[in-house]
């Protein structure tokens, strides 16, 4: 049996129900799995959601809870892909002390190298934007951590698969 | 107004109404349902609904309990004696959560439930209102589905989802929580029956090809052997399973729930699984060519040590529940679909065959567990009473035909071991989850459901007193349940682990009772006490020959263990005789 753990990505189809939340994510912490990442959305058809969650576990684990996913009412269908299966990203914001943008040169060559994108200036403080993988807006966070950085937020993962998902047709079959 | 339901419906059902309030919609639907009979108790929350069911109360039967627990459990009784939906009711708060442990009981054993809450009115929501409890969240694990009402009008529609929901595909509980306003308000009521939830595939299509690959392997078989489950009594398959087993020769050993799906004394009934199972079964398990599961779900006390169990063979698992294939043990074919309709397509593609020599080795088992265990229990040379004899003199007196519930412990596996079937349906208990308290509430809707059978509830000492307070419901209700308690004075369960497994050290195990002849009694139950050998068979045909209600308590050996027994950890077939 392989129990080497890895991280998944499960992407859940769901109504879009109150109290859903609750109920998908109590099947991770039932198995005491620790979800790393969760986002969820308006997925490509109307009225119905996404869920991209991201966890680390063994491939058995990730089956099952598949399995159990898609057991739930409220659940169109679950799938487990791995990173290499999906295109994936990450969104981060930094809040940075306005002074450091005016008085050093360095942080203007480390937002220009970065790709990343000044999404707001206010009086005091302006806005970083990176959208890329964890390695990319950590990389940005290390180098922006020295310059005054009043916040930081990273988004969970949000992905999408190589491989169609044939949602729609599936719904459809209903 | 838009209900997030997305259940479609059938439209030739509807009947367009006078505005009425959401209390009374909630007992038409009930009514619409086929509900007869519901379980529960009032409070502050639900007292809008209490009101409506006042005024139907000649149309729809409501049994006070004397705890929400005892609500859910009648209600599971009732559901699993008759196969319909039972209904639980309860107002919010305590009454709620009373609710839970007969829900996650219900849910483990895949039980039909309706179990409808009343909540504080919506303005107070998360405002910690008095009785207000967020049993929406606390019951989410433990449900196959549930759902908050907050407007009058969502009421027919989820109501409808919830019964099918219950009751289609695997069946569980469904719990449907009422806010104060949504029943005082009125609306025009129309109700349509749920037949499909777009997000939801009740049963399985049945896959052909898996179906030949079943075959194949079974009729290529020289060694095979089926383990069955509830899921035949659930998608009432017993003919269905009977003829197949009957056509391949093929032995049928029964998890604690299948048990009474094939009657006691058929050829091919070769005895229980797990761990206080038939020798035989189990040893055999470790040796057939081909395991056929049928209806169940490998659950830990039938496997034992996984990585010991049936590793030799080819497994075929035949389930409705497509999350259980591969769950626990690894299958070579899966079988997904409803019982009944899986068996039927089997039936005409297995080969007729017998396996005389195959039944020969579990006859062998049996003999050897016959000598070493079955003898003394049933047969005793000892001075005390076994649970076993009691067993065998209630059969005696009932010939099969009785609906035994049984509580949790040693008397359950007792029970389970030497009860003899011959009707389905009839063997109540709890499996998956365990709950002590479950057979006296659970006997009470057992009666309601089938009340021309004799129905005896088989309790120990112990969980007897989880759920004492139904005596209560007995008395009111004229249930002509028969309460068996066996008592040992002990925990005799743990006290057994204790023994074998933690050097006798009988932590807090020890009971101290009180005289249960008295307290039934003082309930007017007709009670007797037996400690003699010589007066239990008498007292028995008392008992079951007594057109009410009635106790019995009798005086078992204290220190006697439930054998075989496979130890935690231990591989089935290395399931011991003492």
């Amino acid at each position: 049996m392989n129990t080497e753990t890895k991280s998944y990505t499960i992407s859940v189809y769901t109504e879009n129900n109150v109290g859903l939340l609750n109920r998908v994510s109590s099947i991770f912490s039932k198995r005491h799995i620790n979800i790393e990442s969760l986002t969820t959305s308006q997925s490509e058809i109307e009225n119905v959601n996404r869920f991209v969650i991201v966890a680390t576990m063994e491939e058995q684990q990730a089956t099952k809870i598949v399995g159990q996913l898609e057991k739930q009412i409220e659940v169109i269908k679950a799938y487990v892909h791995t990173d290499e299966e999906t295109i994936y990203q990450e969104s981060a914001l930094f809040k940075v002390s306005l002074d450091s943008l005016l008085d050093k040169r360095q942080i203007q060559d480390i937002i220009k190298t970065s790709h990343a994108n000044i999404v707001t200036v206010a009086r005091d403080f302006f806005v970083i934007e990176k959208t890329g993988s964890r390695k990319e807006t950590e990389q940005l966070y290390q180098d922006l951590k020295p310059y005054k950085l009043l916040q930081f937020v990273r988004s969970g993962r949000i992905s999408v698969t190589k491989e169609p998902m044939n949602i729609s047709e599936m719904l459809k079959a209903f | 107004m838009e209900i997030k339901t997305k259940a479609s419906t059938k439209k030739n059902q509807s009947k367009k109404q006078q505005p009425i309030s959401g209390a009374e919609a909630v007992v038409k639907c009930l009514l619409v349902e086929g509900v007869d009979l519901i379980y529960g108790y009032p409070g502050g929350a639900i007292m809008p609904i209490y009101d409506e069911l006042y005024k139907y109360q000649d149309q729809l039967q409501h049994v006070l309990v004397r705890h929400e627990q005892g609500a859910t459990h009648a209600a599971q009784g009732y559901a699993r004696v008759t196969g319909k939906v039972g209904v639980a009711m309860a107002t919010s708060g305590p009454g709620a959560t009373n609710l839970v442990t007969g829900i996650a009981d219900a849910q483990i054993d895949s039980t039909p439930l309706v179990c409808i809450t009343g909540q504080v009115g919506k303005h107070l929501l998360g405002s910690d209102a008095f009785q207000e409890t967020d049993i929406v969240g606390i019951s989410t694990p433990v449900t196959k589905w549930n759902y908050q009402i907050t407007e009058a009008a969502e009421i027919p529609e989820v109501l409808a989802k919830a019964f099918y929901i219950a009751k289609s595909g695997r069946p569980g509980p469904v719990l449907i929580d009422i806010t104060k306003n949504a029943q005082f308000d009125t609306f025009d009521f129309e109700y349509q029956k749920c037949t499909s939830v777009r997000s939801y595939k009740a049963v399985p299509d049945v896959d052909k090809s898996q179906l030949l690959a079943a075959a194949s392997l079974i009729n290529a078989a020289k060694k095979p052997l089926i383990v069955f489950g509830q899921g035949v009594i659930l998608g009432e398959a017993e003919s269905e399973f009977k003829a197949l087993i009957e056509k391949t020769g093929i032995p049928a050993a029964w998890t604690i729930l299948g048990l009474s799906a094939l009657e006691s004394n058929h050829p091919l009934n070769v005895g229980m699984v797990g761990m206080h199972g038939n020798y035989g079964p189990n040893k055999l398990t470790n040796e057939c060519d081909v395991l056929i599961a049928i209806g169940m779900r490998f659950d830990d006390r039938v496997t034992g040590n996984l990585e010991s169990y049936a590793k030799q063979a080819k497994v075929i698992h035949f389930d409705i529940d497509p999350s259980e294939i591969d769950k626990n043990v690894k299958t070579d074919v899966a079988v997904l679909g409803n019982s009944k309709e899986t068996l039927a397509k089997m039936l005409p593609l297995v080969n007729q065959n017998s396996h005389e020599s195959w039944m020969q080795e579990f006859k062998e088992y049996h003999a050897i567990e016959f000598e070493k265990v079955i003898k003394d229990e049933l047969f005793p040379t000892k001075k005390g009473i076994t649970m076993g004899e009691v067993l065998k003199e209630i059969n005696q007196v009932t010939k099969g035909k009785a609906v035994v519930v049984s509580d949790v412990g040693q008397h359950q596996m007792m029970a389970c071991r030497y009860a003899e079937f011959n009707q389905t349906k009839s063997s109540i208990t709890s499996g998956g989850l365990g709950t002590m308290g479950f057979a006296l509430p659970a006997a009470i809707g057992a009666k309601m459901g089938a009340p021309e059978r004799e129905v005896i509830a088989i309790i120990g000492d112990g969980g007897y007193q989880m759920t004492i307070q139904e005596l209560g419901t007995i008395f009111q209700t004229k249930a002509a349940v028969k309460i068996v308690v066996l008592n040992n004075e002990f925990l005799g369960m743990v006290r057994q682990w204790q023994q074998l497994f933690f050097d006798k050290r009988y932590a807090s195990t020890e009971m101290v009772n009180p005289d249960f002849v008295t307290i039934a009694k003082g309930y007017h139950i007709e009670a007797q006490k037996v400690t003699k050998r010589e007066n239990l068979s008498g007292a028995i045909e008392k008992m079951i020959a007594s057109k009410s209600s009635y106790f019995l308590e009798v005086f078992v050996e204290k220190e006697n263990n439930v054998f075989p027994m496979i130890s935690t950890g231990a591989s089935v077939s290395d399931i011991r005789l003492s």
